[in-house]
């Protein structure tokens, strides 16, 4: 049995309807982020916008690139690169997971066809320093997205807490199409001439490149100093914020007008707008692109797993540092107290029962 | 006597959890109630899905009784100063609210007292359960917590509506914010989301059973049934029972069904052990097999729906398993690519613990090892292949290098010894000489717990034991030892299993010559730069004790009892084959008169010499028959040589039965003795020839148990 494929939305169908869905409930609809990221969780809009007490509702699509999971365009299920459908709502929601089955409902899957699952999956990047609770929502043996609370963002204890809904854009539409490979997903169609426009079309020349670049051809000891380059610039940012914060002494606006009013107020504004300026958003990117060599080099096979937990540990650090300068910049003092160390997932002890650490969510299928 | 309801409705909790945290939730309930004096006069009940978690309880009286009791106050000398109450006396009063008037005296061997009679009204069980609950709600334990609204508010996922009912009416709490209510929410697709309204406790599961939500007894009997019915389409197939599974999936729905899946037969070129792990531990499906235990191209999924009519579920989760099977077979294809031989120096990147190098290092250490184990069993005249002990131990860790494990991590091992049976080894390895090397690398994590099998064959338990001793002996030597709830390396489970495996085969090991061994394989290593070589010996010896003493005690075929293990154990606990035939010795007579007798004895023995101890009495070096005076301790006396070489001789023999029979003949010398003999005399040269005739008497006959540690209904037959 074949579903009526004509009746399916287009791949680019399908992101404009999740985009309009979340529209329509006061998300702002971002766009991708600049930068290579490997999910949609490390992109700004997420990563520091759940950090802090200032409510957010947001929905864009992220590229999303893990150089290890290419597979030279040959494997039907594995990309190197995927697109994310990425949504942060904070706080969440009372009804967040009903709202989550409209949205399946928008893109024209009548549940009552179909069953559907809630399954624990809880969620942990040792990169950013994060980790979360929740769900693998599982669509007829699929899991089509990956439903989160969060906790923890770069070593930050999160209040309020956001919810995290992430729909693998590729596995869910080659549902929806009912097609066994990624690459014969219809993108567009003329609605004039009915011409389709596959997903291979669009995508295959990246997919094959990008695995030869990846696996291949990436020059490792020049990946290696972009590592540290980058690396050492994003450790100077996040220091310089830190010893700005000792010279200038804290902006702490209700404390400025007790003390020699004119000075104070001279010091304290020009340290607040210093301050405030202060490029930490720059240190972030710097940051992403840490992670994303080192994601070129664990392809390359240039990490051995001894030296893996080390360089993870680097590019932790720096987005511990720049979260935790982030709330401070951002939120001032009062929030300096909630910062604790880096957590990982809860108190189960490491062992074999424990959930396997993601390696990602949702590669496209399987 | 109203009936009572709670309901805590839940975002979908994890499958896990649920059976446990329900039965804690009833247990609290029940306690709750005990201890305010509000016991139902019906039974309490519980009922889950993955969305709510509810305890009922049967006619629960509408309020406590009221209580009196008299409470004590201050000594009347103080409370009253020439007949007048003293601020005192006005204290009191005003605290147990009594007229200060009808205050009364009470004598006691103290002296007079105030005291007051005081009626305290029963508070009613709405009050108290709209004050109490929400604290046993929030304290319910989860092994993982999370936070949704507000700081400091934990559960396992978010709650989301709570029903609270006593009879027909709401009990007034509040608990994350949610006042608790009469209504429910019934299955979220097949309810059509409208509120079900519980008019009383009563009327609870069949109000849910309209909403397409059932309880989970009723859950597993409906899968059940729905797998087999599903399976008779198929003629002369069956489904591979998989409780652990069941319970999974029962966890995993509120109302559900089962279809049939097929996939396309070619898969079943690869492993088995594949497939299912696929199936059963990625998609949760049920595997088929047909008379003969061989798998079938079709699966079982378990839905949350009550059908499916026009197979669209049953073709989306076709469509993901060949998905998930053709990466499999993509794996398994990469994977053949490089050889497990070419493999072992990959090992060298991978890490085994940061402090203890690779799992090169290790495969070299446990190589080693494992080939002296191979040694020992040789020279004891077991059968055994020292060279497929050899070959398995360079080859066992190979696999953590291919993509399939990388993928399916539960099947470490087990593909390594897949791979090594279909690829070529050596040139010149005999085909059975290959099937072995095999056969020992799948099995080498083996026994995974109490109920698992240890490794069939003796390479296979060599390798698996060799395995686990350079584990623990390194974690030790780094001073990570278990204590409590913290064994982050599962130390115990794999201690346990180097003593299930050793029991089982009727290795001839000492376990502190293994743990010398292993430690030893590790000098001059970088490693051992981060050793504290403090009380290595000493813990481990502990730490092992105490494994053999659970394995005696809960392995299924043993089940002894804590008195004969501890008996047996105070003599050894080193040698597993030994200690185990020795505590089935002594469990067969410890039931008999003459043995109970005589483990009184030995206690009475053994108080008397620690009594002698502490009072610094002399025991002589050794008796001397002619310094004894009795006729009852010389004929004890004589008995003893003759006894002693029947009973070494049996013991040497390991016919350890027969040897404690022949200590059981002891007994009437013995109750004789203690009839007519008095060890404890003042003559210094008598009592220290008498301490003599005790000790070695002791010091003999515990050569196989410690009878003194085994526990006697308090007969005593030696008095």
């Amino acid at each position: 049995m074949t579903l009526p494929k004509s009746n399916s939305l287009t791949f680019q169908e399908l992101i404009l309807k999740l985009q309009a869905f979340y529209a329509a409930r006061g998300a702002v609809i971002q766009q991708p982020y600049d930068v290579e990221v490997g999910a949609g969780t490390m992109a700004p809009e997420t990563f520091l916008r759940v950090l802090g007490p200032n409510p957010y509702k947001v929905a864009y699509v992220q590229p999303s690139r893990r150089p290890a999971d290419g597979r030279y365009g040959e494997n039907p299920n594995r990309l190197f690169k995927h697109l994310q459908l990425q949504v942060i709502l904070k706080p969440p929601p009372e009804n967040v997971q009903e709202l989550y089955l409209e949205s399946l409902a928008a893109i024209g899957i009548d549940l009552r066809q179909h069953d559907i699952k809630f399954e624990e999956d809880n969620w942990e990047s040792p990169t950013l320093g994060a980790w979360g609770i929740g769900w693998q929502v599982m669509l007829d043996g699929l899991e089509v997205t990956q439903f989160t609370y969060f906790q923890q963002c770069g070593g930050v204890d999160l209040d309020p807490i956001s919810a995290e809904l992430t729909y693998g854009l590729e596995r869910l539409c080659a549902f929806l199409q009912d097609v066994d490979s990624i690459y014969d997903i219809v993108w567009a169609r003329d609605p004039d001439t009915g011409r389709e426009v596959k997903y291979g079309e669009v995508r295959l020349a990246d997919e094959q490149q990008f695995s030869v670049y990846n696996f291949e051809a990436a020059d490792v000891a020049s990946a290696w100093k972009h590592f540290e380059l980058c690396e050492a610039e994003c450790r100077k940012l996040i220091d310089r914020y830190a010893s700005l914060d000792r010279d200038l002494g804290k902006h702490d606006p209700g404390k400025d007008k007790d003390d020699d009013k004119e000075k104070s107020e001279g010091d304290a504004g020009a340290g607040a707008r210093e301050n405030s300026r202060f490029p930490l958003l720059g240190a972030y990117d710097l940051c992403l692109k840490c992670s994303h060599y080192f994601n070129i080099l664990d392809a390359r096979g240039a990490i051995s797993v001894t030296e893996r937990v080390g360089v993870i540990a680097r590019v932790r650090a720096l987005a511990v540092g720049v979260a935790k300068a982030w709330m401070d910049q951002q939120y001032g003092q009062q929030y300096k107290d909630r910062q604790s160390p880096v957590a990982s997932g809860g108190d189960e002890p490491a062992g074999k029962n424990r959930p396997r650490e993601k390696k990602g969510k949702l590669a496209p299928v399987g | 006597m109203p009936d009572l309801l709670l309901e805590i409705g839940c975002e979908e909790i994890p499958a896990r959890l649920i059976d446990a945290a329900s039965r804690e939730l009833r247990e609290k309930l029940t306690a709750l109630l005990q201890r305010e004096r509000l016991e139902p006069a019906g039974a309490i009940s519980h009922f889950d899905t993955p969305r709510r978690l509810a305890v009922l309880a049967v006619g629960v009286p509408s309020s406590q009784p009221d209580l009196t009791e008299r409470v004590n106050g201050p000594s009347a000398q103080i409370a009253y100063k020439d007949g007048q109450p003293t601020p005192a006396a006005h204290a009191f009063a005003k605290k147990v609210g009594v007229d200060v008037g009808n205050l009364e005296k009470v004598n006691t061997p103290k002296g007079d007292y105030l005291a007051a009679t005081v009626t305290r009204k029963g508070r009613t069980v709405a009050e108290i359960l709209a004050e109490l609950l929400p604290k046993e709600i929030s304290s319910l334990y989860w092994p993982k917590n999370m936070y949704w609204r507000k700081r400091g508010e934990l559960f396992v996922r978010p709650v989301r509506w709570l029903v609270a009912m006593l009879d027909d009416q709401v009990v007034p709490l509040e608990l994350f914010g949610i006042p608790a209510g009469s209504k429910s929410r019934g299955h979220r697709i097949m309810s059509g989301g409208k509120a079900v309204v519980i008019s009383q406790p009563s009327a609870y599961v069949e109000a849910l059973r309209d909403a397409k939500v059932l309880g989970a007894a009723e859950r597993e009997q409906v899968i059940r049934k729905a797998l087999d019915a599903a399976t008779r389409t198929i003629p002369g197939a069956r489904w591979r029972e998989d409780k652990p599974l069941v319970a999974t999936v029962v966890n995993l729905t509120e109302f559900p069904s089962a279809i049939l899946g097929s996939f396309d037969p070619e898969f079943l070129e690869l492993p088995e052990e594949v497939l299912v792990t696929v199936m059963r531990d990625h998609q949760k499906y049920f595997a088929i097999e047909d008379v003969h235990g061989k798998l079938l191209p079709h699966f079982l999924a378990v839905l949350n729906t009550a059908a499916d009519s026009d197979g669209l579920i049953r073709h989306g989760n076709e469509r993901v398993l060949r998905a998930r099977f053709n990466d499999a077979r993509f794996f398994w294809q990469t994977d053949q690519k490089q050889t497990l031989r070419q493999r072992v120096e990959l090992l060298r990147n991978v890490t085994f613990q940061k402090d203890l190098g690779s799992y090169y290092d290790k495969t070299m250490r446990v190589q080693r090892l494992a080939s002296w184990l191979a040694e020992i069993v040789k020279q004891s005249g077991m059968a055994v292949r020292p060279g497929v002990v050899h070959k398995a131990a360079l080859l066992a860790k190979t696999d953590l290098t291919t993509e399939l494990v990388k993928e399916f991590t539960e099947l470490q091992g087990i593909v390594g010894g897949l791979y090594a049976r279909v690829q070529q080894l050596d040139e010149d390895l005999k085909s059975d000489v290959q099937l072995e090397v095999s056969r020992a690398i799948y099995d080498h994590y083996k026994p995974e717990s109490m109920e698992d099998g240890a490794p069939a064959t003796v390479e296979g338990a060599l390798l698996s034991i060799a395995d686990k001793a350079d584990s623990i002996a390194g974690m030790f030597a780094l001073g990570l030892i278990p204590s409590g709830s913290k064994d982050p390396f599962a130390l115990r489970r794999q201690a346990n299993g180097m003593v299930k495996t050793i029991a089982e085969h009727k290795l001839p090991f000492r376990l502190s010559e293994i743990m010398a061994d292993a430690r030893a394989r590790y000098q001059g290593s970088e490693a051992e730069k981060k050793f504290s070589n403090a009380a290595y010996s000493k813990a481990v010896r502990s730490f092992f004790r105490e494994r053999l003493e659970f394995y005696l005690k809960d392995a299924p075929q043993h089940r002894y009892a804590y008195d004969v293990v501890n008996a047996v154990l105070a003599v050894d606990s080193d040698d597993v084959v030994d200690a185990a035939a020795r505590a089935e010795a002594v469990s067969k007579v410890r039931g008999s008169a003459d043995f109970e007798s005589i483990s009184s004895a030995f206690k009475r023995m053994k108080n008397i010499l620690r009594q002698a101890s502490e009072k610094n009495n002399l025991v002589a070096m050794r008796v001397d028959p002619a310094g004894l005076r009795e006729e009852s301790e010389k004929a004890l006396a004589a008995l003893i040589p003759e006894t002693v070489a029947t009973v070494e001789k049996r013991r040497v023999a390991r016919d350890y039965e027969g040897a404690l029979l022949e200590i059981a003949k002891l007994r009437p010398a013995i109750d004789q003795f203690f009839d007519r003999v008095m060890v404890m005399v003042d003559d210094d040269h008598l009592r220290a020839n008498r301490l003599a005739l005790l000790q070695t008497v002791v010091k003999e006959f515990s050569t196989i148990a410690d009878f003194s540690e085994i526990v006697t209904e308090g007969k005593d037959s030696t008095k």
